[in-house]
């Protein structure tokens, strides 16, 4: 009988610790399924971020570093300026990422450093109980939106995949998500390809996967999935911002 | 005999940066070292290195905390505004147990302060600046040629205990010409880096770099074992240089650029009769405790000379604990003590 479905050899077999639900999981598997078919695992090397992956180093196969909160890209560059034949990923949140880290993502990203990065973005600091993200919604209540995103207090949420796309260093942008078996599969060629840019020397490549964090959201699984599509969908267009055609 | 060469202090840290086996250099400009990052980034290229001006102190710390995971031999340097920044990294690499060298040309504080010349971030070398019980080895070189010896020998104790070792100097030392002979070879140690993460390779498990140990019992061991690593450098690894402290009547502390102003003290105190000692902590961190033991009982007093308010006095005094009178003579800002200052200072103290 032919195997349709195992586990990723880039996955360790231990039990993710994350909350049900949560598509981080789901982006993990997406990761190491794409590691696995493009046969890397042996030289690639994952930087952890700080959020509620800090320690994926205890489920990626291959070498990971944690990295302190939002600096990745800059962890990424020296690994990878040190060993440029290693393929690096980085995977970082929101609050990561798009707050504490925007130096170092948008500086990795103008640099054309070779590396990819997995964004999650859930609209949401997850790890520390569903505060205001840099990406939380207008409106959306958090821990620290009581009354919701209001624009003369909070300002608005930053679109990063538009935000980068407009660097000559960042040769491969899109947007995707985790709310439906058709947009993971989407996730997936677009994480495939990222890595694929990585290892055809192209630049740096970003996929930024649209996350549910039904957690801090205050719903349960299915309506934090319905809404990702409702609410996050139509303030962050999915699609490619750059690089669709990159011969890689 | 190798080749000697008139240059500045600051060409002189990368150059041996590089003949130690450091390929790569992350930085960001800062007076009065910028010279460093030039020099890197004209020889890297020769040497198959590489250079990146980062974004900021924080992205380069973070950067070298990346090629340290790597594997390589890597080195930042900056000035005391750009070190406060790169404090969360050295607490990460710490934690980490990363081997990598920073250069701190110290300059004035606090704030923006001023460019000139200072001793005033000796607390936040030897005593933290980052947070969590951490150390790192603190070099105190007081000549050109020390800072090229001791830029090799930095590299050495970082990757022999893997930790980060820290070359303070300051202003007058970086900007200053003097000769150095440089070896023909240096003593390299090459330990085997096998926590490095450079890929599988499908041959081992995975290693991973991490500084979080969420686990309170496992913290607290990683806790004591970085404790045990303090404690074998501190047997290991002090340096210091005493001068002239046999019958001192009196023993100054001082280091840096500042023992070199004493030397000269010293000459002009012996014209009048006076005896005057030195004791030079080379290592700042781990403190030379035992050479203060040693000549506590000889000197009416100590007197300790620092470019700011007091700081190494306080660990002087811990030394001699009580022993004898500690005094203190600090010029702050980018001024200077003259020799007749100090030596005013000290006929005061001895009246
Ligand atoms: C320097 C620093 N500041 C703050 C924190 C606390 N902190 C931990 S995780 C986090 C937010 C993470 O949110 P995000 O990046 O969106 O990740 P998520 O948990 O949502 O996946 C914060 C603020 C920290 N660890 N370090
Ligand atoms: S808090 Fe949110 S992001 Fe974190 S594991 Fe739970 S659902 Fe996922
Ligand atoms: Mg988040």
């Amino acid at each position: 009988m032919a195997t349709v479905f195992k586990r990723p050899h880039a996955l360790i077999d231990v039990p993710l610790h994350y909350c049900p639900g949560c598509t981080h999981g789901i982006v993990h598997r997406l990761i190491a399924e794409v590691i696995d078919e493009l046969g890397i695992e042996g030289k690639t090397v994952g930087i952890s971020p700080v959020g509620c992956t800090y320690n994926n180093y205890d489920y990626f196969n291959c070498d990971m570093v944690q990295a302190a909160h939002g600096r990745a890209p800059a962890v990424g560059t020296g690994v990878k300026r040190v060993n440029p034949d290693n393929i690096v990923f980085t995977y970082q949140g929101d609050g990561d990422l798009a707050a504490i880290g925007t130096a170092e993502i948008v500086h990795a990203a103008t640099r054309g450093e070779n590396i990819t990065t997995i964004f999650v973005n859930n609209a949401i600091y997850g790890m520390t109980s569903g505060q205001m993200a840099p990406t939380t919604l207008m409106n959306q209540v958090t821990t620290t939106s009581p009354y919701g995103r209001k624009p003369e207090i909070h300002g608005f949420p930053i679109k990063v995949c538009e935000m980068l796309s407009t660097l000559d260093g960042a040769v491969f942008v899109e947007r995707v998500s985790t709310h439906d078996i058709k947009n993971i599969m989407s996730a997936k060629k677009a994480i495939k390809k990222a890595f694929q840019v990585q290892m055809a020397n192209k630049g740096f490549a970003i996929v930024e996967v649209l996350s549910a964090c039904p957690t801090n959201w205050g719903l349960n699984p299915l309506e934090a999935l319905k809404w990702i599509q409702d609410n996050m969908v139509p303030f962050y267009p999915l699609g490619n911002f750059k690089g669709k055609d990159l011969e890689v | 005999m190798g080749e000697k060469l008139l240059m500045k202090g600051n060409e002189v840290i990368a150059e041996a940066a590089i003949r130690a086996g450091c390929r790569h250099y992350f930085g960001y400009p800062i007076t009065p070292q910028t010279e460093i990052a030039h020099y890197m980034a004209k020889k890297m290229p020769e040497v198959d290195g590489t250079f990146v001006q980062a974004e900021s102190e924080i992205a380069a710390i973070n950067m070298v905390y990346g090629a340290a995971s790597a594997g390589a031999r890597v080195l930042t340097s900056s000035s005391s505004p750009g070190i406060s920044l790169k404090q969360e990294g050295i607490s990460y690499i710490a934690g980490a147990e990363l081997p990598a060298v920073v250069v701190n040309i110290v300059r004035c504080g606090p704030g923006l302060g001023g460019i000139l010349p200072a001793q005033c971030d000796y607390f936040q070398a030897v005593k933290g600046g980052g947070h969590g019980d951490y150390k790192m080895v603190v070099l105190a070189p007081c000549s050109v040629q020390e800072l090229y010896e001791m830029t090799v020998e930095a590299f050495n104790i970082s990757d022999k205990y893997r930790i980060l070792t820290m070359i303070m100097g300051d202003g007058i030392l970086g900007q200053m010409m003097e000769a150095v002979e440089f070896k023909d070879k240096e003593d390299i140690i090459s330990p085997d880096k096998n926590w490095a993460t450079t890929g599988t390779q499908m041959k081992r498990e995975h290693n991973v770099v991490t500084s979080i140990f969420i686990n309170p019992e496992v913290l607290e061991n990683h806790n004591h074992k970085l404790q045990e690593k303090y404690a074998l450098i501190t047997e290991n690894e002090i340096k210091v240089e005493t001068y002239n402290c046999e019958n001192a009547d009196i023993i100054v502390a001082a280091f840096g650029t500042v023992a070199r102003i004493i030397k000269n003290v010293i000459k002009m105190a012996e014209k009048e009769g006076i005896k005057v000692g030195l004791i030079r902590p080379i290592t700042l961190w781990p403190f030379p405790e035992r050479a203060f033991q040693k000549y506590a009982d000889v000197p009416k007093a100590f007197l300790t000379v620092e470019l700011n308010a007091g700081q190494m006095l306080e660990d002087v005094k811990l030394a001699v604990n009580g022993k004898k009178p500690v005094h203190f003579y600090g010029r702050m800002g980018g001024m200077l003590p003259t020799q007749q200052e100090i030596l005013d200072k000290i006929k005061d103290i001895l009246k």
